[in-house]
């Protein structure tokens, strides 16, 4: 028996707040399943379990914020481990409904006890609880609202999950609202902010218009959106919203504060010459289709996890006095929230993925990102971090390190530059890359070997 | 494509990739990248929504002349 306990979701989090059980007493759990999703003060991610059994009790409700390291599930080996519980003979009808397809019915707001299962044993599969979802008058059937372009056949997720932003489950979660309910018009039918105060304007409750806040600043809930029988304004707590930016601001200062004080920073730039870098991925994107385009990030984060690879001082841990370098590059990539706010998840073993693939997961890893669907494992193990906040305009960025790492890579805008060659003016694209790194583990020198190799690897893009 | 279809379209994929922007409010002379804060990886999805929806891809030669919400308008109504 186990327990499963509040697992620490990177360097910085010292707590998280359980959103929602995909679990209950009885289910069966393997390793890796997928079992809870927590919000830390940066993201909500999905938790999987460390413990293979049949859960024996739920320790902590939906809502609670507790440690890292709380228990927060029991879970016994076999069920006679714990007699007492549904675990030993589960009601047939639980058991007939695997975790994930009862997640699916929640959101899509299926009561599973309707449905006669057509899966093995009579259990309940996806897709009958996806027809269910459809049979039942729903509020308004999710092409009703969608724009064109994303018609009703493609609203419900291809993976079955409802996406939506955490800002909309939390804002749902706020106003009572089910979230499986409302129809979602974001991309690939997520159900966003709007969707959802819509519903609520929809239940007939005053929501001021949208258009008031300015882009970009946090939604003031409470102001905007009062509940039904919502609470007298002096007992009105402090806006989740402006709380949750200030507690991520706090979050993301106590680290830099931890990294500044404890990590003796030095500083390299340089500039790369992404000539034939981007010849050749103008040549490569001219036969694909969009969906399957490179972009230069992709490119530069191949180059420099290869560089990482060969320069095992830059990628790694200081813990506890002692630096272990990493045999594997797990590149962490820090992505900026639409909200405001950053985190940094990793690519795992990005240096022996093909630029493809690595593109693909770039891709992919943002789009979780901000949708707040991160694996815990892409938030815990980076070994060295990249920040591309040139891609939005600025020439050059100079991180701090996110520690137990010792190193961060800053890559500033790609732009045409005067280049001078062989004697000789031209022009070329280029891109400004910095090294912020750790002097306990490397000196100036190994830390300039690490961006010229950067620079090299660059040269031969068709080697990437 | 008719300039209101081809607005449509354009309002339509940028909801999608950004889906904090304020449609009804939104200024045709919104750069993409400086006001919207489209990166790279948002505006590469812009173009493939647009491509999905439309049909028109735009190729990566002509990225410098859709820069604005109104030059991406103008690109798919020529185009579409």
């Amino acid at each position: 028996m186990g327990d499963f306990r509040m697992p620490s979701l990177g360097a910085d989090m010292e707590h998280g707040k359980m959103v929602e059980w995909l679990i209950k007493p009885g289910d069966f759990v393997h390793r890796g399943d997928v079992v809870a999703v927590v919000d830390t003060d940066k993201t909500v991610m999905d938790v999987e379990s460390f413990e293979e059994g049949v859960v024996a009790e739920l320790l902590v409700d939906v809502g609670t914020t507790v440690p890292i390291g709380t228990p927060l599930a029991r879970i016994t080996q076999t069920p006679d481990d714990d007699a007492g519980h549904a675990g030993h003979q589960p009601p047939s009808q639980q058991a007939q409904v695997p975790p994930p397809v009862r997640h699916l019915a929640h959101q899509l707001g299926v009561d599973t006890s309707e449905i006669r299962g057509t899966g093995k044993h009579g259990a309940v599969t996806r897709a009958d609880v996806e027809r269910a979802a459809a049979a039942r008058p729903g509020p308004a059937p999710p092409g009703a609202t969608a724009p064109p372009g994303l018609g009703a056949e493609e609203a419900p997720p291809a993976g079955g999950r409802i996406r939506s932003s955490p800002r909309a489950r939390r804002l749902a979660d706020q106003l009572g609202i089910d979230i499986g309910t409302v129809p979602g018009t974001g991309p690939d039918g997520a159900v966003t902010e709007g969707d959802i105060q819509r519903a609520v304007r929809g239940r007939g409750t005053p929501v001021p218009a949208e258009e008031a806040l300015p882009a970009g600043k946090a939604l003031p809930a409470e102001e905007a959106l009062p509940a039904e029988g919502a609470a007298p304004a002096e007992e009105a707590p402090p806006s989740e919203a402006q709380d949750r930016l200030s507690s991520l601001r706090r979050a993301v200062g106590s680290l830099m504060t931890r990294s500044k004080k404890t990590i003796p920073h030095y500083y390299l730039s340089t500039t790369l010459d992404l000539r034939a870098a981007i010849a050749w991925m103008l040549l490569a994107n001219q036969q694909r289709p969009v969906a399957s385009r490179l972009v230069p990030s992709a490119l530069l984060l191949k180059a420099t996890a290869l560089a990482a690879r060969e320069v095992p001082e830059v990628n790694g841990f200081f813990t506890d006095g002692v630096f272990r370098p990493s045999s594997s590059v797990h590149l962490g990539v820090a992505v900026a929230l639409r909200h405001g706010g950053l985190v940094a998840p990793a690519i795992h073993d990005a240096d022996t993925l093909a630029v493809d693939v690595l593109m693909q997961k770039l891709r992919d890893l943002v789009s979780r990102a901000r949708a707040g669907r991160l694996q815990r494992s892409e938030m815990a193990d980076p070994t060295i971090t990249v920040t591309n906040l040139g891609d939005l305009g600025v020439e050059a960025v100079y991180g701090v390190i996110y520690p137990p790492q010792v190193a961060m890579v800053g890559l500033g805008k790609v732009m045409e530059q005067p280049w001078a060659h062989d004697g000789m003016l031209g022009v070329r694209a280029a891109v400004t890359a910095t090294l912020s790194a750790d002097h306990r583990v490397s000196d100036g020198l190994r830390g300039a070997r690490f961006l010229a190799r950067i620079d090299e690897l660059l040269q031969k893009p068709e080697e990437l | 494509m008719n300039e209101q279809d081809a607005r449509q379209a354009v309002h339509s994929a940028i909801g999608q990739v950004a889906p904090d922007v304020d449609l009804a409010a939104l200024d045709e002379n919104s750069r993409l990248r400086q006001d919207l804060e489209l990166d790279s990886l948002d505006f590469l999805r812009l173009v493939e929504t647009i491509d999905e929806s439309t049909g028109v891809d735009i190729p990566e030669r002509d990225y410098n002349t859709v820069t604005t919400v109104k030059g991406l308008i103008d690109y798919v109504a020529s185009r579409g």
